[in-house]
């Protein structure tokens, strides 16, 4: 109760304020707008105070220390170290804008964008569609519908690790079950992961696997909200069943699916640990996704390359920027209000 | 007052939050009244299964004669351990007092400072003792920063009773090892030879095997991109391509356990880490199953990388003294035959050949001779680095995404870009 109050008497403070400025009635200089935000909503900004602070720590700090390691040459053997009695101060030095120069002219990081938007389209579409014929199917009443249920959110249940592990003992050449399968029906066993197409394939088939219960439960939510008597409507006016999915479903499931879509764009993009704990990049570099080179630079290449790893990283962070505010502006056009 | 309390709470969390960030020391061991105490935390990277059981034994053995000192012992897959110890090194938290670095490793810790000088401790006692060849990875700059603990180069390990099936014998060459996996392949229906992939040490033997080299460190020079080293390239991948020799991008250690201790495969090329292992195995409940031989000779030279483990000294422990000790202790003539005896290891001391356990070990008999004669690699920082770029255009060429020549040529060039200034 005492908070309500007195956030009401600020309010109205602060609304007296105004209106004697804008009468301008040379009172002493009106404070700055800083000030007078300060002494309206002091109370405000000590509640959000630790939250800033917190978001500062983790994530501004990281994200402005990464931005000005990629303008610099720092790497394992000129960042400052100081263990035991060995002291060694840093000797790296700024470089301006060269490694994103290097990054963007080579080869190696435009050979690795185009696998992984091919990684990430291909992911977020077939998940799409699987996912949403999954959310159909179990939106009717169907024996089992709970059972089926469960069971196709089990991916979503096991930890994204032990799965991963547990497809890469199935995909093993020699002694994984799939190949034994294929072998029992008298087909050569295929190099899931050691062929450089397969693998790629693998490490989709492995990820689709991984993100369609989300799908399926996030459109199955959206189902669930269509009002039903659109559909009766529809009926009434004589749609056929692919109509109604056309102009009754896909419409209401708009905003749902457009959320599920960016989210799962930015998530495949990222996809760390399926990448690297099932090929680590390989064979060669067949499968290496941005975030994953990105770590290689950082953690598995020696000298350790922290210049090249955090250029890497805002080149991600920038891209996957550009595609939010494009996609948002494409889906406002579109009459989206979001 | 609901305002002021609200407030204090806020603080209160606030302060909380920042002393829950500091951290808490280790306790940090003292040598008052001479007695060593402390704990010492040793990373080992020993295979695990077979090795660990035996390293953590001996290690332990370390605080019977110091009952003050808790001896940790962690085993890290020897995989992950170089940048696992580097990240911790630099960190500053999390590091082990005592690391088992591999050779190649060694130079590149001591130069980025992550290792304490051992000149005068009591962690080097009787050096003379030891190898030259071993004693060489643990210099740098003019100082010691490790101890040879175990040394090792790489043979052709087989399976004897397949190879009595095929009627074949150990190959010489490696034109040999093609018709020697062809008869076995006839006869047997098992492929030859399991080669590793994964990961480029495997492929040392080879570019020796064709005159080349990595880098030639006295001419500053990059070497794998030169005409023997294209040819290496194109060694291992005929291999592959006709049939000679399995192969695998990923799991490449397990798989050529799995496949050789099955008998599914009648040759790898491996060294004495794998030994204990391989006995493990069903095709070798009878040891004298396995048969052990030089490398094949390729067309120019024969010639395995000499390789091997040093224990060195984190310079940020905080239990410095009782690790000098404890690095003592485990690279002592003692725990060198005790390994020798029961894992066939190679013990680093001269005097410890002499012991009864290491006469015993034909593995370790067979192997004294090849050491001795193995390649010694340049201990350069970027010895360690070199397998890193390698690896990829290894397993490129073993998968078919490149030809030995772009292999070649791709890998000497992340070389150069390593190696500043050379040519």
């Amino acid at each position: 109760m005492a908070v309500h109050t007195s956030q009401s008497v600020a309010k109205a403070a602060g609304d007296d304020v105004a209106r004697g400025r804008s009468r301008g009635t040379g009172n002493p200089p009106p404070p700055s707008r800083f000030r007078r935000a300060l002494s309206v909503h002091w109370y405000a900004w000590t509640m959000v105070a630790p939250v800033v602070l917190v978001i500062g720590v983790i994530i501004g700090y990281p994200l402005v220390r990464g931005i000005w390691l990629s303008m610099t040459d720092a790497n394992e053997r000129n960042v400052a170290r100081s263990i035991g009695v060995n002291e060694m101060p840093a000797t790296y030095e700024f470089v301006g804008l060269d490694n994103y120069a290097d990054a963007l002219t080579g080869t190696q990081f435009l050979g690795t964008l185009g696998w992984t938007l091919v990684w990430t389209v291909s992911c977020v579409t077939i998940t799409f569609c699987l996912g949403m014929a999954l959310a159909n199917i179990l939106n009717r009443r169907i024996a089992g519908r709970s059972a089926y249920r469960m069971a196709l959110i089990l991916p979503w249940a096991i930890p994204g690790f032990v799965s991963v592990f547990a497809w890469r003992f199935l995909y093993n050449e020699n002694n994984g079950l799939l190949n034994k399968i294929l072998g029992g029906a008298g087909i050569d066993g295929i190099p899931w992961l050691n062929d450089p197409t397969w693998a790629k394939f693998s490490v989709i088939a492995v990820n689709v696997w991984l993100g369609v219960p989300f799908m399926m439960v996030a459109l199955l939510g959206g189902l669930q909200s269509i009002p039903s008597e659109q559909y009766e409507a529809a009926e009434m006016d004589g749609a056929t069943a692919w109509q109604r999915f056309r102009h009754v479903t896909l419409p209401g499931l708009r905003p749902v699916s457009t959320t599920v879509v960016l989210l799962s764009t930015i998530w495949t993009f990222n996809m760390f640990p399926v990448i690297f704990l099932l090929t680590r990049g390989g064979p060669g570099e067949a499968t290496q996704i941005l975030v994953t080179q990105a770590y290689k630079f950082s953690f598995e290449i020696s000298p350790r390359d922290f210049a090249q790893s955090s250029t890497w990283g805002v080149l991600i962070l920038v891209l996957l920027m550009l595609f939010a505010m494009v996609y948002r502006r494409v889906l406002r056009t579109q009459g989206d209000n979001w | 007052m609901r305002r002021g309390i609200t407030a204090t709470a806020l603080v209160a969390t606030l302060a909380l939050a920042a002393t829950a960030c500091g951290s808490d020391d280790e306790s940090g061991g003292s040598k008052s009244s001479g007695e060593l105490s402390g704990t010492v935390t040793w990373w080992d990277t020993s295979n695990v299964g077979s090795e660990d059981k035996v390293f953590k034994k001996i290690a332990e053995g370390f605080e019977k004669k110091h009952p003050k000192v808790d001896v940790k012992y962690v085993n890290v897959p020897f995989g992950e351990a170089q940048n696992k110890f580097k990240n911790a090194a630099q960190a500053g938290s999390g590091a082990p007092d005592v690391i088992r670095s591999e050779v190649a490793w060694t130079p590149e810790f001591a130069d980025l400072g992550y290792l304490a000088p051992l000149d005068g401790t009591t962690a080097l006692k009787d050096q003379d003792d030891f190898l030259k060849q071993a004693a060489a990875s643990t210099k740098y700059k003019g100082k010691t920063y490790a101890v040879p603990q175990v040394i090792d180069s790489m043979g052709i390990f087989y399976n004897k009773k397949m190879f009595a099936d095929a009627g074949v014998e150990p190959p010489a060459k490696i034109a040999d090892l093609k018709t020697v996996a062809k008869k076995i392949k006839d006869k047997t229906g098992k492929s030859g030879l399991y080669l590793r992939g994964d990961d480029s040490y495997y492929f040392l033997s080879f570019l020796y095997g064709e005159g080349g080299d990595l880098v030639d460190a006295d001419a500053k020079t990059v070497t794998v991109d030169n005409a023997e080293g294209v040819k290496a390239f194109g060694v291992v991948k005929d291999l592959v391509d006709s049939g000679a020799a399995k192969t695998d991008a990923t799991d490449g250690w397990e798989n050529m356990m799995q496949s050789f201790k099955n008998g599914d495969v009648a040759m790898m090329i491996n060294g004495p880490w794998a030994v204990a292992d391989t006995l493990t195995g069903k095709e070798f409940t009878d040891k004298a199953n396995l048969g052990i031989s030089t490398v094949p000779a390729g067309s120019a030279a024969q010639g395995a990388p000499q390789g091997g483990h040093n224990l060195g000294v984190y310079a940020g422990s905080k239990n410095i003294d009782a690790s000098y000790a404890f690095v003592e202790y485990m690279t002592s003539v003692e725990a060198q035959a005790q390994t020798a005896g029961e894992l066939n290891l190679l013990p680093t001391r001269t005097s410890a050949y002499s012991k009864k356990e290491a006469v015993d070990s034909e593995i370790v008999q067979f192997f004294k001779p090849v050491v001795e004669t193995a390649v010694e690699r340049p201990w350069i920082p970027e010895t360690g680095s070199l397998f890193a770029p390698l690896n990829v255009e290894y397993t490129k060429v073993l998968t078919g995404q490149t030809t030995p020549e772009k292999a070649a040529k791709a890998t000497g060039d992340s070389y150069r870009k390593l190696l500043k200034g050379w040519k």
